[in-house]
């Protein structure tokens, strides 16, 4: 009789543990041993008192509507410190994917708390298309409150390093003579990646079939393997697959620091400036003291020389664009995205 | 060869050790929890990794990432739910030992083959990177689109009591996966209005649901008929011998097993959740004894954990050759390897190779710590769980599963879909439907119609759409397997009657 009763105590006490665990795992993963990991290098700020609000007293989500390995997420683990050292507050990087994003923004927008201790990781054109295209995304594109636009990474045009062709003239002329047989691939649908197909199709005068993959990482191996002709990328695939493709041309105003040698489509005449911009956002109702600190505490972190030059060793552009900035960036390329979608005619 | 003799005295390190024993236990016990995922596991941890030296750090997660895959087996043997979804396959017959009171050596059985096909996928990773590498290059989307529908096939075998049922179950679960974002093109589908359902419907709780409601269910309904199950001490004896005999005395499963893990692990978006279904199904289809399957049969439980185990290690063949991760934990890894300065590909093998060795080495030594460990574990955690009376049981395993799901992506709409399926599984099960089949549709529906959507674009741009699935060199290749793959119950089937005809003369 004692020891079947002692083994059930047992087994409840585990299990109770157990879940005790799980619930505090999701929300404040192993909250100590990070705090232990902090003291010494902390030279916190004190939290902003503003108007009695004190922010922040407690660790901070910085949630990613995307799987874990992309752009996105190696620029959180890269902010990651250096925001705690500023905000002096942890920061727990934690991951929401589903519909390209989307399911992240729709939760911030409905039902994400304005206390800024959840901020989400937001990308253009992503937050642009998809409320466009999508019948209901389940979010607009203005009802996320812009914090900090961070970085960027221009869109290229890539083959593989094997390949006979090497300029963008000779990729143009390849293309004309076989039309239609040219496949490049990139990330996403409705993507910086696949409209910068749909609009360099338009200024060379060519007919390239684009193959979306489920995230960068994908569409390496489809030119490895094969089976596309090229790809139509960003800049840090470029550069981490340096050995394996040859880098035609990139889509930006000026030429990319870590790729010297590779023009711009401008420099060869084709109007083609293309990429995705990458930053924070809020949900709706943050209020403006809170919006201000982190986009100080951002712009804090992209001033550090060393931080600058891991990013740009890795291919990513730096950008500062507080919240009123952003707001006008996004406007501005609102309309951009809706002309250009009529003209090609993929919204009417 | 000096490379690994050096790489293996690096790791021995006390410090290194702690953490990849910590990182194991950890992996382990997330692996065994429903909803947690061995990907969160290694996401959690990559943080403190940062201030480790790389070595250190890629080992940590090496190790939780074995542990997760193991530990998956745990609840997948003693409640029928698989801890991850690499273990679905370790419950069609892992439980069924248990209901039999074999519990404990279905659980060290799982061990003996974790650790052995653990072994082999390190092997792979260590001696056949860079010839695999461009093996699964060459697997583009047609590839995909034959391997997934050769996975379909693997249903017959799965519903061999009906075709129809399996097939059924199969289409449904591939109409269910297509419901969100269209994985090309983007346009979103079957949400009914839910925008939650963009995303899809996660998988990990309708394998919650299905796996475990129907079955919780099934014992609270039988509350009454409880008697305490008087743990027959005398049968626990020769556990140790028959669990090793069950992996190595007829060791073909057990290979082969471990061969196709190895193999289906280093395509990138195949990985575990696949392997362990085709070990299985090929365990079965091979064995003499097929319709022992499925009741008890150690052998499926040989042939799901070690091919399981050997996707931890040849996942990590694209990552460090090509750097293109094999699978989500891979990107996690993926991610840690770019934060330290380390860019895989070519370069981690030349000239950051005691880097690239050491993780090998660490990798291989997680392998034994999780056969010392879960030889520990097994007789205690077998007795824990069933010395708990099944009024307790029940309760307390669905309070799990509702953390477990809602654990997944914080989205109370996991928890309500993992209910939902839990009704629909336990529904169909009294008509006779496998939840097998369905879980199948829903993991290769993605699959299949990327490869087929992206397949038919590319053959587009040659004139001949559809040409392209059957001109490829692999794709023929495939086709012939799943051809095979499709007839052999019929062929068994033929077989057996005729046996029959010879007997009744």
């Amino acid at each position: 009789m004692k020891f079947k009763n002692k083994s059930l105590l047992v087994s409840l006490l585990l299990v109770l543990l157990l879940s005790l665990n799980l619930v505090g795992c999701t929300s404040e993963p192993a909250e100590e041993p990070q705090e232990e990991a902090e003291q010494p290098q902390e030279e916190a700020e004190q939290p902003q008192e503003e108007a009695g609000v004190e922010y922040p007293v407690k660790p901070i989500n910085y949630i990613l509507p995307f799987d874990p390995g992309g752009e996105s997420d190696i620029t959180a683990r890269i902010q990651q410190q250096p925001l705690e050292k500023v905000l002096g507050q942890s920061i727990i990087v934690q991951y929401k994917p589903g519909g390209g994003g989307a399911l992240g923004w729709q939760e911030l927008v409905t039902s994400t708390d304005p206390d800024g201790y959840n901020i989400m990781g937001s990308n253009l054109p992503h937050i642009i298309l998809q409320p466009l295209v999508r019948d209901d995304a389940g979010y607009e594109t203005n009802e996320l409150v812009p914090i900090y636009y961070f970085q960027a990474t221009s869109n290229i045009l890539a083959v593989s390093k094997d390949s006979e062709i090497d300029s963008v003239d000779e990729f143009v002329e390849y293309a004309k003579a076989n039309p239609g047989a040219v496949t490049l691939s990139g990330s996403g649908s409705y993507t910086a990646n696949h409209l910068g197909a749909l609009i360099f199709n338009d200024v060379a005068g060519i007919n390239t079939t684009y193959i979306p993959e489920t995230g960068s990482g994908g569409a390496v191996p489809q030119l490895l393997g094969g089976h596309v002709t090229g790809l139509m990328t960003y800049t840090t695939m470029g550069i981490n697959h340096s050995e394996d493709l040859k880098v035609l041309a990139v889509a930006a105003e000026e030429r990319n620091p870590s790729l010297p040698d590779v023009p711009t489509f401008k420099e060869l005449g084709y109007d083609y400036v293309e990429g995705a911009y990458r930053g924070i956002s809020g949900p709706p109702g943050l209020p403006q003291e809170i919006i201000d600190t982190l986009a100080a505490a951002f712009k804090e972190i992209n001033s550090d020389p060393e931080y600058i030059e891991q990013m740009q060793e890795m291919g990513f552009e730096i950008l500062d664009f507080g919240p009123e900035e952003s707001k006008q960036l996004i406007t501005e390329r609102q309309e951009y995205y809706e002309t250009m979608l009529r003209e090609l005619e993929l919204i009417d | 060869m000096s490379t690994f003799v050096d790489a293996f005295i690096s790791i021995l390190d006390i410090k290194l050790m702690f953490f990849m024993l910590t990182g194991t236990i950890g992996g382990m016990v997330a692996g065994a929890l429903p909803g947690f995922s061995a990907t969160m596991a290694v996401a959690l941890m990559v943080p403190f990794t940062f201030t480790m030296s790389p070595v250190a750090g890629l080992a940590t997660l090496g190790a939780i990432y074995t542990g997760a895959i193991f530990g998956g087996c745990f609840s997948a043997i003693l409640v029928n739910t698989p801890g991850t979804p690499s273990s679905i396959a370790t419950t069609f017959d892992g439980y069924p030992m248990t209901k039999q009171g074999r519990g404990e050596e279905a659980l060290i059985t799982a061990t003996f083959a974790s650790w052995g096909g653990g072994v082999v996928g390190v092997l792979t990773l260590m001696f056949l990177s860079i010839p695999l590498a461009k093996v699964a290059l060459k697997f583009g989307p047609p590839e995909y689109f034959w391997v997934s529908i050769f996975g379909l096939t693997i249903i017959a075998s799965l519903a061999s009591k009906s075709i129809m049922k399996g097939i059924a179950g199969g289409i449904f679960g591939l109409m269910v996966s297509m419901i969100g974002v269209a994985p090309i093109g983007g346009d979103v589908r079957f949400t009914m209005g839910i925008s939650t359902f963009q995303g899809g419907v996660e998988i990990l709780s309708v394998l919650i649901g299905f796996f475990c409601i129907p079955e919780m269910l099934r014992i609270a309904g039988e509350l009454k008929n409880e008697k305490f199950v008087a743990v027959d001490l005398e049968k626990q004896t020769d556990v140790l011998k028959k669990s090793f005999l069950n992996n190595f005395q007829k060791p073909m499963n057990f290979i082969k097993s471990s061969v196709i893990g190895s193999f289906i692990g280093v395509l990138p978006g195949a990985g575990g959740n696949i392997a362990n279904l085709v070990a299985y199904n090929e365990a079965q289809r091979s064995s003499d004894d097929p319709d022992s399957f499925g009741k008890g049969n150690p052998a499926g439980v040989v042939a799901t954990e070690s091919s399981n185990n050997a996707t931890v290690g040849s996942s990590m063949v694209p990552l460090l050759t090509l750097g293109i991760p094999g699978s989500p934990a891979a990107a996690v890894l993926y991610g840690a390897l770019m934060i330290q300065g380390l860019k895989p590909g070519p370069q981690l093998f030349t000239t950051n190779a005691d880097v690239s060795y050491g993780f090998m080495m660490a990798l291989m030594v997680a392998q034994f710590m999780i056969l010392v460990l879960g030889l520990l574990a097994g007789k205690h955690v077998y007795n824990g769980v069933t010395k708990i009376p099944d009024r307790i049981l029940v309760p307390a395993v669905i309070l799990l599963t509702v953390l477990g799901s809602y654990a997944i992506r914080n989205n109370v709409m996991d928890v309500i879909v993992m209910f939902v399926s839990g009704l629909i599984a336990y529904t169909l099960k009294e008509f006779g439907f496998h939840p097998g089949p369905i879980v199948l549709g829903l993991i290769l529906g993605p699959i299949a119609e990327k490869g087929f959507v992206q397949g038919y674009l590319m053959g587009q741009a040659s004139g001949a759409p559809l040409m392209i699935f059957f001109t490829r060199p692999i794709s023929i290749v495939l086709i012939i397997i799943t051809i095979l793959s499709a007839s052999w119950p019929l062929f068994r089937m033929y077989r057996e009657n005729r046996k029959k005809g010879v007997v009744n003369k």
